[in-house]
């Protein structure tokens, strides 16, 4: 660990210190889970994740919180990816793709809409 | 600012570094980069996760998973595994599972938790932790922006008081430290904590002890001092361990050593251990000890702020003085001094204990009543028994009876009751206590503790305490009263240091608030509170008595005879009045006169 020499270097590690400390604060507004089994992996999963962290980067949303899963036996639908924001149920997305994964993050996860034609049917 | 899925906390304590915690955080990012996930999932250092005794560990967020032991072959199928595909690899879990906190449930009815603020909020053991919730700036302010005067006015304006017992002003203490001659000068923090019951101290220690650092480093830029000792007693191994990490951690992050914070400011610190007697919290006594030699007490003047340790300037103050000393400069004198009386600002905080339903450490603003602390804070007398006293101010303290219930709580009102403020011991006592028992029990651990060296606290207080047990045996005479108090004054005025000069409060503050209690035990042999065994006798009522042979099976020296489905009685001879009968007695059969 650096000695801190400085005001400005306490403040900076305070910055620091207080992000850890977010970090550590579980709960976000939204939760997206990808599913990441070797079916999904196989189905292009690696590359939706890829685009949801590109696209939660690029909007700027610091609420949300990625989570990843093993595979659930819908290998047919993989990629999947759940979407849950607080406090509503959470909605599962199939054959999610890299552009369908950011227009989820940007309607459903930001705007707050379901994206109804993606979901996989209970 | 780039988004990361997942955050990686490796731990960087020196016990997880000789492990290989640095050599496994750069293996982690080479192979997190080599699987893709560079960009995804950051890895950052922290002071401290779990125990460290399997290290190296690390922590993943927003997950929660911690792991430990890790090895650098684990690191490719962790990876994998866990970064990769989300399967948490359970064989590599850490065992660790932090203490749960059940000593400082969350503020009660009136708190208010300035002292107390980051305890059980932040990790103790982590640095970082204690610097998100404002730590060490007040340090930096201290060090950029004020002069060492500067300091000690705003001490001085804050009002704050001692809180080891006496209550002297530490803007004045400080004030005399800095103008004494003589160098190097020494900042010591009290944290002897001898009062039994109480534990004030060491909550601190254990759950901010950097608030107390920072508090020390600031008293000794303000005197003067270049080291520092924090007297702790071995009694608190956790305290003692807490604090010497959190030293440790001070120094790593150049908070304490040399040109601190880039100033030419230098301080060190370190710990010493007290081996637990009561007097080594009298503060001559206590730097005897730091010294290596005995801690007996000697008189003062001189006093410590001219002639401490070795001879030198030192300033010595209480755990809770210094701990609030940071938040006094970051939020300023005003603050401080908006919360509390004319003559006691703040807050304090009390280990409440006895009969009250919510016992245990509790914060408060002085200006608060007694009834509002009992029955607000403390949530009433358990059983919904009637008030009698409250003890305040630890062995050498007074009890206080209900005609105090309304005064606020400062060091004065304190003071003009006969009893003191003390370091926060607080026990509340129900209508079965009997003041006499509570005056011999005092005396009991007072004339235990008295370290022999003058003659009226060694010999006085024995013989309060014989006197006492008298009275309490039924074998009070006449004139045991007067020669109780004649003997109190004595020892008030001739004895070396705080401890025989405080020692006769509980004999005088019950005299005082109920000499007709002593007078019944005297003159009437008669026990009001029905506690003193040999004043009171058992009897069971025939009225009442069912013959159910319960009490007479449960009688520890068979003294209870009678026939099945008959009215037993107890004989008076054979009697230990230990009171096992009325408990046991379903029917209240079982009397006490
Ligand atoms: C017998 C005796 C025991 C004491 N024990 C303690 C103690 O455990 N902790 C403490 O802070 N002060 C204790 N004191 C008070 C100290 O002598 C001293 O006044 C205090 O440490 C000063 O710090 P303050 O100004 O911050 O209160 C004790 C005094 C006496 C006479």
């Amino acid at each position: 660990m650096p000695v801190v020499k400085s005001i400005e270097e306490l403040k900076r590690l305070r910055e620091e210190a207080l992000t850890k400390r977010q970090l550590q604060a579980t709960g976000g507004r939204a939760q997206i889970t990808v599913y990441m089994g070797t079916c999904g992996i196989a189905a292009g999963a690696r590359d939706t994740m890829k685009a949801i962290l590109d696209t939660i980067e690029a909007e700027n949303v610091r609420d949300v919180i990625v989570k990843q899963t093993g595979c659930i036996g819908l290998c047919e639908q993989e990629p999947l990816v759940e979407v849950q924001l607080a406090d509503t149920p959470p909605v599962r997305y199939g054959h999610v793709s890299a552009e369908r994964a950011a227009r989820i993050v940007k309607e459903h996860v930001i705007g707050g809409k379901i994206v109804d034609e993606l979901v996989v049917p209970e | 600012m780039r988004y990361y899925r997942s955050h990686v906390m490796v731990c960087t304590s020196p016990q997880c570094v000789d492990k290989g915690a640095r050599t496994l955080m750069k293996r982690l990012q080479e192979e997190l980069a080599a699987q893709g996930l560079a960009d995804e999932v950051a890895v950052l250092e922290t002071p401290h996760i779990g125990d460290c005794a399997n290290g190296p560990e690390i922590m993943v967020y927003p997950d929660r998973v911690h792991y430990a032991g890790l090895t650098l072959e684990d690191l490719p199928s962790l990876v994998e595994e866990y970064f990769k595909k989300g399967r948490v690899v359970t064989r590599l879990l850490s065992q660790f599972r932090p203490p749960v906190d059940k000593e400082l449930g969350p503020p009660k009815p009136k708190e208010v938790r300035v002292v107390l603020r980051n305890c059980g909020k932040i990790d103790p053991e982590n640095i970082e932790d204690y610097i998100a919730e404002d730590g060490y700036q007040a340090l930096a302010k201290v060090l950029t922006e004020m002069t060492p005067e500067q300091v000690i006015e705003e001490i001085l304006a804050s009002g704050l008081r001692g809180r080891g017992g006496a209550g002297f002003p530490t803007g004045r203490k400080w004030q005399f430290c800095r103008a004494a001659a003589g160098s190097p000068k020494y900042v010591v923090c009290n944290a002897d904590e001898g009062d039994p019951g109480a534990f004030m101290n060491r909550r601190v220690l254990e759950g901010d002890p950097h608030s107390v650092i920072e508090g020390m480093i600031i008293a000794a830029y303000a005197i003067g001092a270049s080291y520092g000792y924090i007297y702790c007693r071995a009694e608190y191994p956790i305290a003692v361990r807490t604090l010497r990490e959190a030293i440790r951690q001070a120094r790593e992050y150049g908070f304490l050593g040399q040109n601190i914070l880039g100033t030419d400011f230098s301080f060190d610190l370190e710990v010493r251990m007290g081996a637990g007697a009561f007097v080594c919290g009298e503060e001559t006594a206590l730097m005897a000890s730091i010294e290596g030699k005995r801690g007996h007490p000697r008189t003062r003047p001189p006093f410590p702020a001219v002639s401490g340790l070795w001879g030198k300037p030192t300033n010595i103050n209480n755990v809770e003085s210094y701990a609030v000393v940071p938040q006094i400069i970051l939020k300023g004198s005003a603050w401080y001094a908006s919360m509390g009386t004319a003559t006691s600002k703040g807050t304090k905080t009390f280990a409440l204990a006895g009969d009250v339903n919510n016992t245990g450490l509790i914060e408060v603003p002085f200006g608060i009543t007694m009834r509002e602390i009992i029955y607000d804070v403390g949530g009433g007398i358990k059983g919904g028994k009637g008030f009698k006293a409250v003890q305040t101010g630890g062995p050498m303290g007074g009890c206080l009876p209900a005609a105090y219930l309304d005064v606020p709580v400062d060091y004065e009102s304190l003071t003009s009751a006969g009893s003191i403020m003390g370091s926060g011991g607080m026990v509340v006592m129900d209508e079965e206590t009997c003041m006499v028992d509570i005056a011999r029990f005092f005396m009991e651990f007072i004339q235990d503790e008295s370290c022999g060296k003058c003659i009226p606290c060694r010999v006085g207080t024995r013989h309060l305490l014989e006197i006492l047990e008298r009275i309490c045996a039924g074998l009070g005479k006449p004139d045991d009263i007067e020669e109780l108090e004649h003997l109190s004054s004595l020892i008030r005025r001739s004895s070396l240091c705080g401890l025989g000069q405080g020692a006769p409060n509980p004999v005088v503050t019950t005299l005082r608030h109920f000499r007709s209690e002593y007078e019944a035990h005297i003159y009437d042999k008669r026990c009001p509170a029905k506690v003193c065994r040999a004043l009171i006798r058992y009897e069971i009522d025939p009225a009442f008595c069912t013959g159910c042979t319960l009490c007479a099976r449960n009688c520890p020296v068979n003294a209870i005879s009678g026939e099945r489905r008959q009215p037993h009685t107890i004989n008076q001879e054979l009697c230990t009045r230990c009171g096992i009968c009325k408990q046991v007695c379903k029917f209240d059969a079982v009397t006490v006169s």
